[in-house]
């Protein structure tokens, strides 16, 4: 997030796009919910009638995957109306003239065939952002789980940048990041960076690793997740060393993602419980939970706080980096540090935005980064008078379509997502005794008029029918998700939704398309 | 900026300068000078239910009692809050509490937390000189998250009003009317048919021992918990919380007003999605697969041979054939230590981690 969580009070416009703030993220949505109350205008962009959507000035029931329309014509009226701030485009800008030409073609009644949305909806969405004085976007997976993800982040960033609305207070770009530490992990571990994004290119910063680690570093860009599965399936890898993750529930298309695990010689499994993907390893290790070890978590609003060990391990689970330090040393690179402490102290030695960083000044509360030394009061908001690269870039970005859209057999437009009172892959929460008895069941959310068509009743099992496979779920029949589109959660192993989903992925972040596949619902 | 216009007031005596628009509570608690409250939480508006809070506002003709949570200070005001009316009205305005308040303090979970309880002491209030008939008592339910006891309500509000007001789910309200005025869910609905989240902010602000997390019942008193800070493992937002740990248990988890960035406020995962800690289902051995089935090893025959497969992988095919998966779920500094092992020592860059998925 570009802005603070204890900014979003104060915000007097959200555009909230592919976000359920009050489920995925539900203490972000207390803030939200406190700005509502004094008067902050909600235009709320969704396939699903969310609890937002209810509350907002103005809602538009977008068709999945079609949300470059949309924001390419908010930005076409924002330039036709001249609402755009010609100030902060002239001073802090690059690439103006040929968004401008590009948009110019992008009606909104253009856009209104792709999204659904009424023409004047987006016109008035278009106005209500430009014109309010703090207007901040808000946005989460259904935005980036896209082929064009990247391209729908870059739309978002044009229209902040046509209005100036960044770089102040409660007025940015903020994706609500998902996990606990995805952003601590995206700082830490990519296979194309360093820690802190610093690139292979630079010289001086591969020196300054490789003195740290006595080693020489392999300069071949390594496989993201999605390239390393390809690889598998073509029998090019050998070895995978799983921390803390299960593919097979959370990576798009079970039957491929379960090929690729067994085509390998060796799969090492670190994991608190026996997940999805556990049973397909040659060797299991017993981690513990984050109340049995200490370290630090980086939120949303890039503040790294610290973890504590509560309890003693499980049995005779350990830390995950307490492995990880032993496998190294036995396979002859020592590893040794005394706690998590010094490890982030050699962290904070080699990446410039945690440089300031340290236990002790954390002990309270923590601190945002960018943090470049110790006098550092941390970043409550970014990109205040100066991007990190200078002149803020305009993108054009013209529609990519989906890559599966519903058709004469699957005529049903598939989109996925999470619930409030279960997480990820549910190996936490359903072993929750208060969260089970409340709910605990894979549903398929259908409108009703689908449902009509196909004599479906609310509370029926139903056949959940894609290219990939099949799953059993129960019929949640209303007029909460848009018609020709249905909608299931991903936690429930028993009917996964990833062995519906299509391993096709964005071209620069390889996030597969989690938002958008053609689907079928038969009766059983 | 608009300016904020300053005014004078004194409190105990003591005369301070201060932004207009704050009660009298908030300017005595930025002296130093403590009120009692039971119905005040600053997450919500003010409610001036309970009337602990009275204080002595100087006026012309005669002393008025004011509640300080109420009230907004305005300029020359003259307060006491220790002066014999305040201190007698308190104790007056407790004992009626008490009057509908059970004194089964031995076996209720939030003895030694209870606000009510540190106030009978502080204002040694034994006895209630009314009538006494504390009435209602355990709301059968069959959620394992919530415990709700009628017969310890005080009808201070707070879990109605933090129900609509932080919350705005209005799942609970308050029923009946007089003696027999209770807080609850609609029509005597079990809890997970009603519009409840389940997420236990209700639990969060009462002040007494009405509402408690049922899976911590008889498990621990307050003074045997040792609270450990730490942050909410779920999702991205980071909340600050406190296991409440007794012996090796996480018993139950809470949070305090003022914790960055939630501000005591915690949902339903935060607060009750902890006993997977605990499950039975933990792995708690390192597990080799012998003919398709797991046996369990110890840690030296687990870490050698995965440390002589992956050596020997890296010999034969080269490094770039092993890959590393971290995760989200887990610290920085074992993300850290995961990248470093990838690139260290086994001598690839194939490390990534949940971020795209």
């Amino acid at each position: 997030m570009t802005n603070s969580i204890s900014e979003i009070k104060d915000c007097k416009l959200i555009f909230l796009i592919g976000g359920n703030p009050t489920e995925a993220h539900p203490i972000v949505g207390l803030e939200m919910k406190k700005a509502l109350r004094k008067g902050c205008t909600f235009i709320v962009a969704d396939p699903r009638q969310i609890w937002f959507a209810q509350q907002a000035k103005l809602y538009l029931p977008l068709k999945p995957g079609s949300d470059n329309w949309l924001l390419n014509a908010m930005a076409h009226v924002i330039l036709d109306e001249g609402l755009e701030n010609k100030e902060f485009i002239k001073t802090r800008t690059e690439g103006f003239e040929e968004l401008k030409a590009f948009v110019k073609d992008i009606t909104p009644e253009k856009a209104s065939e792709f999204t659904g949305v009424p023409a004047e909806d987006i016109r008035q969405a278009a106005r209500l952002y430009a014109k309010s004085e703090k207007s901040a976007i808000y946005y989460t997976l259904g935005i980036t789980e896209h082929t064009c993800g990247t391209d729908n982040v870059r739309c978002i960033a044009n229209l902040a940048l046509l209005t100036g609305h960044v770089g102040k207070s409660s007025t940015g770009v903020n994706p609500i990041r998902g996990q606990n530490n995805v952003q601590g992990a995206t700082d830490m571990c990519l296979p194309d960076k360093l820690p802190g994004y610093q690139l292979f290119s630079d010289e001086k910063v591969v020196e300054k690793f490789e003195k740290n680690w006595g080693v020489t570093l392999n300069k071949k860009l390594g496989n993201t997740a999605p390239t390393m599965f390809d690889r598998m399936s073509k029998g090019e890898f050998k070895a995978l060393y799983v921390i803390g993750e299960d593919p097979i529930m959370s990576e798009p298309n079970q039957d491929y993602t379960i090929k690729g695990l067994k085509s390998l010689d060796l799969l090492v499994v670190q994991d608190i419980f026996m997940s999805e993907t556990a049973h397909y390893a040659d060797v299991i290790l017993p981690a513990t939970s984050f109340a049995e070890k200490d370290g630090t978590f980086t939120n949303t609003e890039r503040r790294v706080q610290r973890v504590r060990k509560g309890i003693n391990p499980i049995g005779n689970a350990k830390p995950d980096w307490k492995i990880t330090c032993e496998l190294s040393t036995r396979m002859g690179y020592k590893m040794d540090y005394p706690s998590p402490k010094e490890v982030w102290d050699e962290i904070a030695s080699l990446v410039p935005m945690l440089a300031g960083i340290n236990y002790g000044r954390i002990e309270q509360n923590g601190i945002q980064w960018p943090c470049p030394d110790v006098k550092h009061p941390g970043t409550k908001f970014m990109h205040e008078g100066k991007f990190p690269r200078g002149l803020g870039k305009f993108f054009v970005l013209p529609y990519r379509a989906p890559a599966e859209s519903p058709d004469k057999d699957y005529p049903l437009l598939l989109t996925t997502g999470r619930t409030l009172y279960h997480y990820g892959a549910g190996t936490m929460t359903r072993r929750s005794a208060g969260i089970i008895h409340k709910t605990n069941d894979c549903f398929v959310e259908v409108h009703e008029a689908d449902a009509g068509k196909l004599g479906i009743f609310d509370g029926e099992m139903v056949k959940v029918v894609s290219r990939r496979g099949e799953i059993t779920a129960r019929a949640e029949v209303s007029d909460k998700v848009k018609k020709g589109v249905i909608w299931i959660p991903m936690h429930f192993a028993e009917a996964a939704v990833n062995k519906l989903t299509m391993d096709a992925y964005d071209n620069i972040t390889q996030t597969a398309e989690y938002k958008v596949c053609g689907a079928k619902i038969e009766k059983i | 900026m608009v300016m904020v216009p300053k005014i004078k007031v004194s409190i105990d005596g003591k005369t301070v300068e201060v932004n207009k628009g704050k009660t009298v509570l908030q300017v005595a608690n930025s002296m130093g000078i403590q009120i009692p409250t039971l119905c005040h939480d600053s997450r919500l508006e003010p409610f001036a239910a309970c009337r602990v809070c009275m204080v002595e506002v100087e006026r012309e003709k005669s002393n008025a009692l004011i509640t300080s949570c109420s009230t907004e200070a305005t300029d020359g005001m003259v307060i006491r809050t220790d002066s014999e009316k305040v201190l007698k009205t308190r104790k007056t305005v407790l004992e009626l509490i008490l009057s509908d308040h059970p004194k089964d303090c031995m076996t209720c979970d939030k003895c030694g937390a209870c606000t009510l309880q540190d106030l009978a002491y502080e204002y040694q209030v034994r006895d209630s000189r009314f009538f006494e008939k504390p009435d209602g008592g355990i709301t059968e339910d069959e959620n394992p998250a919530i415990q709700q006891d009628t017969s310890k309500c005080i009808l201070c509000g707070r879990c109605v009003r933090i129900c609509s007001e932080v919350q705005q789910d209005y799942a609970i309200d308050f029923k009946h009317r007089g003696f027999t005025t209770e807080t609850g869910l609609p029509f005597g609905k079990p809890r997970r048919e009603t519009t409840c989240v389940l997420c236990g902010q209700c639990v969060s602000t009462c002040p007494v021992g009405s509402l408690v997390e049922k899976q911590a019942a008889g498990k621990a008193r307050d003074w045997e918990l040792k609270q450990i800070k730490t942050t909410c493992a779920y999702c991205g937002v980071g909340c600050t919380m406190y296991l409440n740990v007794k012996g090796n248990e996480v018993v139950k988890v809470t949070s305090k007003t003022g914790s960055i960035p939630n501000d005591g406020n915690l949902c339903v995962k935060g607060r009750f999605g902890y006993d997977f800690v605990h499950h039975p289902d933990r792995l708690k051995q390192p597990l080799i697969k012998k003919n398709g089935r797991f046996e369990e090893a110890t840690w030296d025959e687990a870490l050698d041979f995965v440390a002589g497969k992956l050596n020997d992988i890296k010999a034969r095919y080269g490094p770039d054939t092993i890959g590393v998966f971290s995760s989200s779920r887990c610290t920085n500094e074992e993300n850290y230590l995961a990248m470093k092992f990838a690139r260290a020592a086994v001598g690839t860059n194939n490390v990534d981690q949940c971020a795209r998925t």
